[in-house]
């Protein structure tokens, strides 16, 4: 079974850190099942969150080699720790006027969100962890999906992981 | 003065002069001419011009291999830089200190596809520690800090600056940095100490222990701390080929190289050893044969100060992430404090068992008629050690045939490519040793095909009297690829014969001193002429085609598997 790992990294806000940390991915043949990336409270810092599989020894390795690229700050295998995370997904349906109802209850079962209405669509936004998001996949597929985007994971520590600078 | 207001090829310079680099190995070209300009100006730098970028990269290289210093390359833009590509790889693989320097088009202008623009830290991102793209001319003197901070810490490696040519003419107060600071670069030096007694524990009760001495053990200078360890735990020393020269040669518990080409002893050593100390070394392919079957009964300890080498390959029971000389030091001071058992008893009946597989040598049968490559390369190992040579190589046959005839008492005389293992490497590399020893013997034992991969370097060595001797093992073939041909494909020698203009007439084109030798007895007076030259030299040993590097390991296969002979 495919294990996979949420990688939280630490890195200073500068340019083409993004491009060693994605050739370092691709250039050892690790694997990239989601990315997202942004700054941190402090703008000088970006996290990049991966997730990304294997088994034990590669996510060892993975994370000694992210260490090994200078503007990467911190490395941490969220796994390990406890964490929270989340992601956020839009779903395009194309609605029949008597699916609408359907609609609303499936929003409602899933704790989503209809967050714009045109006569013959609706957008649906759900914001949750993998199971919830998965969920709503289901339950949308038997209608007229139209178009579908995942935001890729976020996912923060409960206990001190980067506690060492503060803020971040 | 301090605190002068200077352009930012000034500043270039001025910050090579603080770093303490005396000689730099380049090539000009349209961007770079400001720094050109500044070079013209000053007396403090020595710049080698080359006859092409990818030789001064590895000058470089050679520079800081002899050294211990960090070498550095200077080159123009977009072809220049591209020419520095597989320098830059090298000196990544085996770990060494340079810097290189790379012309880039203006600020304004990256990205447009200007005239001999090329993405170097795109390029080279893959195959260095780290890289930069200067974009204010106030950050130029932080990042050379930097970069020859980076260069030389940890595992050493190559550093790329980027330098467009607008940066190199803006102006700024030139106040080098007194330090550095990179919040995600703070190398380990230290070994943890309940690890290192752990080790020193599992080592002193070890029956059967064996040291793999690697690369590390040379660039943390631990080669006299190592002596110090194996003879106090007397324990049998193996080394890679990158560790050449960590462990003297003459000492009793010296089992040599291990490995593809090493000796039978040592791999069978590895092979049956209870414990394994790895200093050093990233237990590549070439020295573990089989993975899965590599050294199945040992437990493993493992130094390094690259985290990334620990448990990549080998797992590693005892993991030591630190500087080797720091490590061994504690290993040391614990010892002498403590003074555990050693099982003196146990000890010695491993190192007479040892002892037994060395009498089972490679069987080296001289061929009839043209000249043995080994045994010219063993005779200029007689005629020249009492020079103490620096000894480079290119890749192949004569390679390895060096590697295992010529014995080194010392850290920093072999010159070889390992991980990369780039042919064309070993000339220019004796060049920078050249530079950095002008008064030292500097031998370029080569293949007539790795020579011609950069051969146009013999001008820049008529230049500036760089005395390499060039001694040639002319087989005819890419004879380390003709020998896989010979045992794995049927003796089909497809495109492995190859040709080569008159070397002694080359030779005498560049104003050097040439030699042919083909018979035994022109051997001795050769090399004689040679040592006393007092300009470049070739000599051209027309040797045997088809000698074969044994012992050999085929790849894949575990280490015991040894073929000793073209009849096993
Ligand atoms: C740049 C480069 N290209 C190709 C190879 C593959 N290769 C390894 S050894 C070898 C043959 C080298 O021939 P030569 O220099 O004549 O040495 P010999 O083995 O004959 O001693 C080749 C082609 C290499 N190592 N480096
Ligand atoms: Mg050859």
């Amino acid at each position: 079974m495919t294990n996979f790992h949420t990688i939280s990294i630490l890195v200073s806000n500068e340019s083409g850190v993004l491009s060693r940390i994605v050739d370092l991915f691709s250039g050892r043949g690790y694997n990239i099942e989601s990315l997202t990336v942004a700054p941190t409270i402090d703008r000088l810092f970006s996290r990049v969150t991966i997730v990304t599989d294997g088994d034990e020894a590669a996510i060892e390795q993975i994370n000694k080699q992210l260490n090994r690229v200078v503007p990467v700050i911190k490395v941490a295998d969220l796994n390990i720790g406890e964490s929270v995370e989340r992601e956020i997904a839009l779903v395009k349906i194309q609605v029949k006027d008597e699916e609408k109802s359907d609609i609303l209850r499936i929003a409602e079962a899933t704790n989503s969100k209809i967050i714009d209405v045109t006569d013959k669509t609706y957008i649906l936004q759900a914001i949750g962890d993998e199971k919830q998001i998965q969920a709503l996949v289901e339950m949308v597929r038997p209608y007229s999906v139209k178009e579908f985007v995942r935001s890729g994971k976020v996912a923060i520590s409960r206990n001190s992981q980067f506690s060492n600078i503060k803020n971040l | 003065m301090t605190n002068e207001v200077c352009t930012g090829a000034q500043i270039l310079l001025k910050s090579l002069v603080k770093e303490g680099v005396k000689e730099i190995f380049g090539y000009p070209g349209g961007v770079i001419l400001t720094v050109y300009e500044a070079l013209y100006n000053q007396k403090d730098i020595k710049h080698y011009l080359v006859r092409h970028e990818q030789a001064a990269v590895h000058a470089a290289e050679g520079y800081a291999r002899v050294t211990g210093r960090p070498g550095v390359a200077l080159v123009t833009s977009g072809p220049g830089a591209c020419n520095t590509v597989t320098g830059i790889a090298n000196a990544y693989y085996d770990g060494y200190p340079i810097v290189v320097f790379t012309g880039q088009v203006g600020l304004n202008q990256i990205g447009n596809d200007a005239f001999q623009e090329a993405d170097v830290v795109g390029i080279t991102r893959s195959c260095c520690k780290h890289n930069y793209l200067v974009k204010d001319v106030k950050d130029l003197q932080r990042i050379i800090k930097e970069a020859f901070h980076i260069a030389t810490t940890g595992k050493p490696g190559p550093v790329v600056v980027d330098l467009p040519k607008d940066i190199l003419t803006q102006k700024t107060t030139f106040d080098y940095p007194k330090e550095v600071k990179i919040a995600g670069y703070n190398p380990n030096y230290k070994g943890h100490p309940i690890q290192i007694s752990k080790a020193l524990k599992m080592l002193s009760e070890a029956h059967r222990p064996i040291i793999i001495s690697g690369g590390g053990v040379l660039t943390s200078s631990a080669h006299e701390e190592l002596l110090k360890v194996a003879n106090m735990l007397k324990t049998p020393v193996c080394h890679t080929l990158m560790g050449t020269g960590t462990f003297p040669a003459n000492s009793e518990l010296d089992l040599g190289m291990l490995g593809m080409h090493g000796n039978f002893w040592a791999n069978h050593a590895v092979s049956h050893a209870d414990v394994i100390f790895a200093l050093g070394t990233r237990f590549n392919d070439r020295i573990t044969g089989c993975l899965q079957r590599f050294a199945r009964d040992a437990h493993v300890i493992h130094v390094d100060i690259d985290p990334c080498s620990i448990s990549k390959n080998v797992k590693a029971d005892i993991p030591i992430v630190g500087d080797v000389k720091n490590v061994l030091e504690g290993m040391i001071s614990e010892f002498e404090k403590t003074n555990p058992n050693i099982y003196v008893e146990d000890k010695n009946n491993w190192l007479n068992q040892i002892e037994e597989w060395k009498r089972n040598r490679a069987v080296v049968k001289s061929p009839e008629g043209k000249l043995s490559a080994i045994d010219v390369i063993n005779k200029l190992y007689e005629m020249t050690k009492e020079y103490d040579p620096i000894v480079c190589t290119e890749v192949g046959q004569h390679q390895m045939w060096t590697a295992q005839n010529f014995k080194f008492n010392k850290p920093r005389r072999l010159v070889t490519s390992g991980g990369l293992g780039t042919m064309g490497f070993g000339f220019p590399a004796a060049m920078g040793a050249c530079a950095a020893y002008p008064d030292k013997l500097v031998l370029n034992i080569a293949g007539d095909g790795s020579i011609q991969m950069n051969i146009q370097e013999m001008a820049t060595c008529a230049d500036y009297g760089f005395k390499v001797i060039n001694c040639i093992i002319d087989n005819g073939y890419l004879g380390m690829v003709r020998q896989w041909q010979e045992k794995l494909f049927h003796e089909h020698y497809s495109e492995t014969k190859i040709s080569h203009p008159d070397f002694v007439k080359l030779a005498e084109a560049y104003g050097a001193l040439g030699i042919r030798i083909e018979k035994e007895e022109e051997i001795e007076p050769a090399i004689k002429k040679a040592i006393e030259a007092k300009c470049p030299v070739i000599l051209d040993f027309v040797t045997e085609s088809m000698e074969m590097v044994y012992p050999w390991v085929l790849a894949g296969e575990p280490l015991t598997k040894v073929l000793l002979s073209n009849d096993c």
